[in-house]
């Protein structure tokens, strides 16, 4: 029992992140109808830029004893890498996507590829400031202590735990309110249900989906970093792993439906451990995609999707 | 073209003679055969894979997990027949044909996997088939990662993540590769000027009015995706049997990004586009590294082989942004210019 509780706790902290990855993809495919598969490359790139700056203070610090970064340096590192990737966003749909808009939606999907090739493997290479393929360890920003035992010790949450819950949560909420109580919310709302009507009604449709890009960007982000507080090392393929992942929980909970990703994230997240758990790590990989397969196939829409009848 | 009887293998004879020339010939340079049969597989991947992705236009990305199938169908068929020499034939007679066995294995067994996945998985569209390709090609390759060491009894030793390593060998020839390229070109041409081929340009064009004209889109998705993975399964035992090991690691999701580039810029729906794109692109990195070899010494080839996946990339980009239809839309080098003024 208190082995299944460890692998619950450890289920739904990789889901929490999965699902800071899974809303980028489900707000993007609400309002383009686009997998946008750059996105797990971006959240790739945040980690990296927090690991860029979290070293510039190290190298800074006393040398000899141990870099232990003070809040305002952890919140500083946060900041600064979710508006790096809510620029690296902004680029990505001005120069690559927007172009396309009005073209067949599979050019879309082929150019997503291409961007996402140019990020993760541009990120491999080893010229000038590219880091080049090895995993590098990234810096703790906080000391891991317990904050909670259960059951005599067997079953512990740590304060990193709790910090990415509560992080991860604090973000989906203003998600939620950004999307439903906000104009700009209602914007992408009206944008996600017809552009061109939304655009004859006076909705700057360029600017809300700019938007969109940013604020899913800046999300990934800071899940890159979570996830980096959570494995301490980054490397440039953790993108599209986490990336692919992060889609599938979308498509579980039904893509362009916000609540929906986060549930599909929690649930594949647990489900994962449970299989590392009970059966073999190395078939980590093919949980995944076996229950986005399962899924499909009883509920295309997804578990909280709307069945869309085709019109013609 | 002959008496009608003829011309069905006609083709196919004269292609024999020639390649067997072109095997005495040249057979003997290693670093062109080398070339040749890279050059080969990709031919084989990309025309199969436009099959499914340019005629019909449904999109899958999971083409390196139905090579990978076909890949190690083919590599264990030949190891457990490695002892087996066909009665009344010289041995390397007796083993060409057991090669061509373990091939046409590869090919079924690949195109078992392309029906069971395409059936229940084709009912989705567009966006939902790419990532149920992608995921069929990643369980593939987990599963495989998870089979027993290769000196393990039983069918199902693959290897794990080692591979197998114990293919027998001198069996891979230019004849057989460029046999199986020629055939595969054959096959889609003769599918596209079909009336199969039209039924799938119609459900490229616009699934839903090709449904309202009777065309059973599902059953003419999953035969394209029979074919395609049949070939592809082909083109796998080819790649085991010229490189004689095989591991997981040269079947991921880089490996089928690698044939949708082809395709997308050889012209999605073009087969001459996919040849040329696949021959080209083989070419390209080879080149690119001998070239900077020559020039700046192991660094810099190394430099050439780390560009290689960003330029792919920056080559879809450029391509979906400038000329999206590729290099040959969905023209064929063999179509007859129609006559001006004629009714199109």
């Amino acid at each position: 029992m208190s082995y299944f509780l460890v692998l619950l706790v450890f289920g739904l902290w990789s889901g929490t992140i999965y699902a800071l990855v899974a809303l980028g993809y489900t707000m993007v495919y609400g309002v383009l109808k686009l997998i946008n598969f750059a996105h797990g490359d971006v959240m790739m790139v945040g980690t990296y830029v927090g690991y860029a700056t979290a070293l510039q203070w190290k190298a800074r610090g006393a040398t000899g004893r141990a870099w232990t970064p003070g809040m305002g340096q952890v919140l500083t590192i946060f900041f600064v890498s979710m508006a790096l990737c809510a620029v690296l966003g902004w680029l990505v749909e001005r120069f690559a996507y927007r172009p396309l808009r009005e073209k067949p939606k599979l050019t879309a999907l082929i150019t997503a590829i291409g961007i996402s090739f140019v990020i993760s493997y541009g990120f491999q290479m080893e010229v000038g400031f590219l880091p080049g393929p090895a995993p590098r360890a990234f810096p703790p920003l906080l000391k891991e202590t317990t904050w909670l035992s259960l059951r005599g010790g067997e079953v512990t949450l740590s304060n990193i735990q709790v910090i990415s819950f509560a992080v991860a949560l604090g973000l989906m909420a203003a998600l939620q309110w950004l999307v439903f109580k906000t104009r700009f919310g209602r914007a992408m709302r009206a944008v996600s249900f017809d552009h061109r009507t939304a655009a004859l009604l006076g909705i700057p449709v360029d600017r809300v989906i700019a938007g969109t890009f940013m604020i899913g960007s800046a999300l990934a982000a800071g899940a890159g970093l979570l996830f980096a507080l959570k494995d301490s090392q980054v490397d440039p393929l953790m993108g599209t792993q986490q990336g692919l992942k992060a889609f599938v929980a979308a498509v579980i909970g039904g893509i362009g439906n916000v609540p929906g990703a986060v549930v599909g994230a929690l649930l594949l997240g647990v489900v994962e451990q449970l299989v590392v758990g009970y059966a073999a790590s190395s078939w980590r990989d093919a949980v995944a995609f076996g229950f986005l397969i399962v899924v499909l196939l009883l509920r295309p829409e997804g578990l909280f999707g709307r069945v869309t009848a085709e019109k013609v | 073209m002959g008496p009608p009887a003829l011309r069905g293998v006609l083709p196919v004879l004269l292609a024999c003679a020639g390649l067997a020339v072109l095997q005495l010939l040249l057979g003997g340079l290693p670093f062109f055969v080398t070339l040749a049969s890279m050059v080969g597989i990709n031919v084989i991947l990309a025309v199969s894979l436009n099959v499914v992705n340019g005629m019909t236009g449904q999109f899958s990305i999971g083409h390196a997990g139905f090579m990978a199938v076909g890949a190690y169908a083919a590599a264990r068929v030949s190891m457990l027949l490695n002892e087996v020499a066909i009665s009344g034939l010289p041995e390397a007679v007796s083993n060409q044909v057991l090669y061509a066995v373990a091939l046409l294995a590869g090919g079924v067994a690949a195109a078992a996997c392309g029906f069971v996945v395409g059936l229940p998985s084709l009912r989705l569209r567009g966006d939902y088939l790419a990532i149920v390709t992608l995921g069929f090609g990643e369980i593939v390759r987990v599963v495989i990662q998870n089979t027993p060491p290769q000196t393990s009894p039983g069918f199902w030793a693959m290897g794990g993540s080692l591979g197998l390593t114990d293919i027998p060998s001198g069996r891979s020839s230019l004849f057989s590769t460029w046999l199986w390229a020629f055939l595969v070109v054959l096959v889609a041409r003769r599918i596209a000027e079909s009336s199969h081929g039209r039924s799938l340009t119609a459900i490229r064009e616009d699934e839903v009015a090709a449904e309202a004209m009777g065309v059973n889109t599902t059953a003419y998705k999953v035969r394209a995706f029979v074919v395609s993975s049949f070939f592809a399964g082909v083109a796998g035992g080819l790649f085991a049997h010229f490189y004689e090991t095989i591991s997981p690691g040269s079947f991921t999701y880089v490996r089928s990004m690698e044939i949708v580039v082809m395709v997308v810029a050889g012209g999605l729906g073009s087969t001459t586009g996919s040849i040329v794109a696949a021959v080209f692109l083989t070419l390209l990195p080879e080149g690119l590294r001998s070239g900077f070899l020559a020039l700046g010494g192991q660094a810099a080839a190394q430099v050439a082989e780390q560009v290689r996946m960003p330029i792919y990339g920056v080559l879809l980009v450029v391509l979906m942004l400038a000329r999206p239809q590729g290099l040959f839309g969905t023209r064929e080098l063999w179509h007859r210019r129609k006559a001006k003024g004629a009714a199109p």
